[in-house]
């Protein structure tokens, strides 16, 4: 059974239930009273999940069972090689990316990638890239504008890494070149945030013709922690942070910096990870369909437009 | 009054307090500690005569100590912020601080641009200010930017900017955000032309900018000691709980790892503004007709 939120807490019994039901095999009245206690669940789920607040996507988009870039890779591409290493200083673990098939289509898969458990996180730096990353994404950025490969980048980073080490190494420079980078690509390129988009760390590879966010994903200026503390001079007013910046995939479908939302399995993508990578690619597929329909003149100059009129403000 | 005479153990933010000095006053530099006479302070650029410290400036100021006398014309004075999260948090309404933000400042928003010309050198100019909103970058800052870069692109003239400022304007959210691809996808088409960027960063200045348009000058420059970094000192000590050497990402520790290209007292950036454009502009001008050269 997946761990709950605290949101979801009035499922264990139910869960408990469905589990037991589930041990103890399959027979003729088990498995009626396991559709039964399944149908319940998701009636309930559903009732929780038509109303979190933002801070609860907040806590869905991190949940710890949530499908990762890797995940994506392995159940929605096929043939997926992983190439390592900027060419210059080191391999980031917290950035993945190499050529992958999509649906008959080579494409570039770009994905910021997280840990499952400590030992992983400590090797991933917990999903925050250092320079070398967004480093590392560049070069398979132009690799595949030399290829003609389209690019599909996976976002899921609580921030880029920000210790003397990253300054050291220029952790603001590496990331405004991936920017540039990313938006002068001459080939189609599809941006997806799958759980976490975290300030300027999320946007190196998120310059994208096409953002889609997963139902629960959020993009924000800075983690809702990080807001609190600076805003409400208090962390604990995250929840707060969360609801008034504005973060959410509805948020950003509203201010026009989202292209679409990807409906999520009921309870969130970690409840059924295959659905979430049938969703997330069959989404990206159309979209480079269309986006292969432009003449790449117009893809470019359809990019430009889609951040230079960018308004929110008056003369 | 009384608590500029403190001390203060590090860089403090004292800019304010000074600004309201009577001209007969002794002001303490907050780096060397010793007692400057405030007239002297501004007949030295309010660089400290003892230390070097660079106090900071106003883009006013900034303009009056870089650009030829008078030769400033600003453009789009009065856009503003509309709000787009309609945000409030502990300090207020950021609809009223907005309006506070500007008295305080006496500008309408955190970036000024306009014509100028360096040693008779014509250039678009564009310098932050960081009195407004911490000289943070929301939609109106982005959207004058990139008038300033497509001004620049349309009349042939090379760009100049001057950066201060904490980075994102957190109170515009996501809005704040994308400014960083609006202003680099329009500094990617001026670099299809001929003309030069020059990116000045200040102390001090961090993500939103130099994690965008302000590390991807021609020539990236600083000055002295200023303090120029992806992350804020104070978050790198909390979130890493290390403590950071002295120099950390100052100018010279920027020059050092390679990030800049000079660092040049500001006394002195005039005059080699002047030279590089000229130089820039010159080989510009002689080689006008040719193509544009194309990377393979
Ligand atoms: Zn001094």
């Amino acid at each position: 059974m997946p761990s709950l939120l605290d949101f979801e807490s009035s499922l264990r019994h139910l869960e408990h239930e469905l589990e037991n039901v589930r041990a103890r095999g399959s027979n003729g009245s088990s498995s009626e009273q396991q559709e039964r206690l399944q149908a319940e669940l998701e009636n309930q789920l559903r009732g929780i999940y038509a109303s979190l607040t933002a801070w609860q996507k907040v806590q869905v988009s991190r949940h710890l069972e949530r499908p990762y870039a890797l995940d994506y890779l392995q159940l929605g591409f096929s043939d997926f090689v992983e190439l390592h290493g900027d060419r210059s200083f080191a391999d980031d673990r917290a950035i993945i990316g190499g050529p992958a098939v999509l649906d008959s289509r080579t494409v570039m898969v770009i994905g910021q990638q997280k840990g499952r458990d400590t030992r992983e996180n400590v090797e991933r730096n917990f999903g925050m890239p250092h320079p070398e990353g967004y480093r590392k994404a560049e070069r398979l950025m132009k690799q595949a504008e030399r290829l003609g490969i389209p690019v599909v980048t996976l976002i899921d980073i609580p921030g880029a890494s920000a210790s003397l080490q990253d300054e050291e190494r220029g952790q603001s420079e590496a990331i405004a070149s991936s920017i540039s980078t990313m938006l002068a690509l001459n080939v189609p390129t599809v941006a997806v945030v799958i759980g976490e988009g975290g300030s300027g760390g999320a946007l190196a590879i998120a310059c994208a013709d096409r953002l889609y966010m997963l139902e629960y994903a959020t993009f924000t200026v800075a983690s809702p922690e990080a807001a609190a503390a600076i805003l409400w001079r208090d962390a604990v007013k995250a929840p707060e942070a969360a609801q008034n910046m504005k973060i959410t995939a509805d948020d950003l479908m509203e201010m026009g910096f989202a292209d679409g939302i990807i409906p999520e399995p009921i309870g969130g993508a970690h409840r059924d990870r295959s659905a979430a990578a049938k969703s997330v690619t069959e989404l990206a597929t159309r979209a480079l369909n269309e986006l292969d329909s432009l003449p790449r003149e117009e893809l470019l100059a359809r990019r430009y437009e889609k951040y230079r009129d960018i308004d929110f403000f008056r003369e | 009054m009384k608590d500029i005479f403190k001390r203060h153990p590090r860089y403090p933010a004292q800019r304010e307090k000074f600004e309201a000095l009577p001209d007969n006053l002794w002001i303490r530099c907050p780096k060397c500690q010793e007692l400057v006479y405030a007239n002297e302070l501004e007949s030295n650029l309010r660089v400290c005569p003892k230390c070097k410290y660079h106090f900071g400036l106003t883009a006013r100021e900034r303009i009056d100590a870089t650009l030829d006398e008078g030769s400033f014309h600003e453009l789009d004075a009065n856009m503003r912020s509309v709000d787009p999260l309609r945000f409030s948090a502990l300090e207020g309404v950021y609809s009223e601080k907005l309006e506070q933000y500007a008295e305080k400042a006496g500008t309408a928003e955190s970036f000024l641009y306009g014509h100028g010309a360096i040693e008779g050198e014509p250039l678009v100019f564009g310098v932050t200010e960081f009195k407004y909103a911490g000289g943070s970058m929301g939609a109106v800052f982005g959207e004058k930017l990139v008038r300033a870069i497509e001004l620049a692109e349309r009349e042939s003239l090379p760009l100049v900017t001057v950066s201060s400022g904490g980075g994102a304007r957190m109170q515009e959210g996501t809005v704040s955000l994308m400014q960083m691809a609006k202003t680099v996808a329009a500094l990617n088409r001026f670099k299809e032309q001929r003309l030069p960027y020059i990116s000045i960063m200040v102390d001090p200045c961090l993500g939103g900018m130099t994690a965008s348009y302000a590390m991807l000058g021609d020539v990236n420059m600083a000055e002295p000691g200023a303090y120029i970094g992806f992350a804020g000192r104070r978050v790198i000590e909390q979130t890493m709980r290390q403590k950071l050497p002295q120099d950390a990402a100052t100018s010279e520790f920027l020059l050092h790892h390679g990030m800049i290209d000079l660092v040049t007292p500001r006394a002195e950036i005039p005059s080699l503004l002047g030279r590089l454009l000229r130089m820039y502009v010159t080989s510009k001008a002689s080689s006008r007709r040719e193509p544009v050269a194309q990377l393979a």
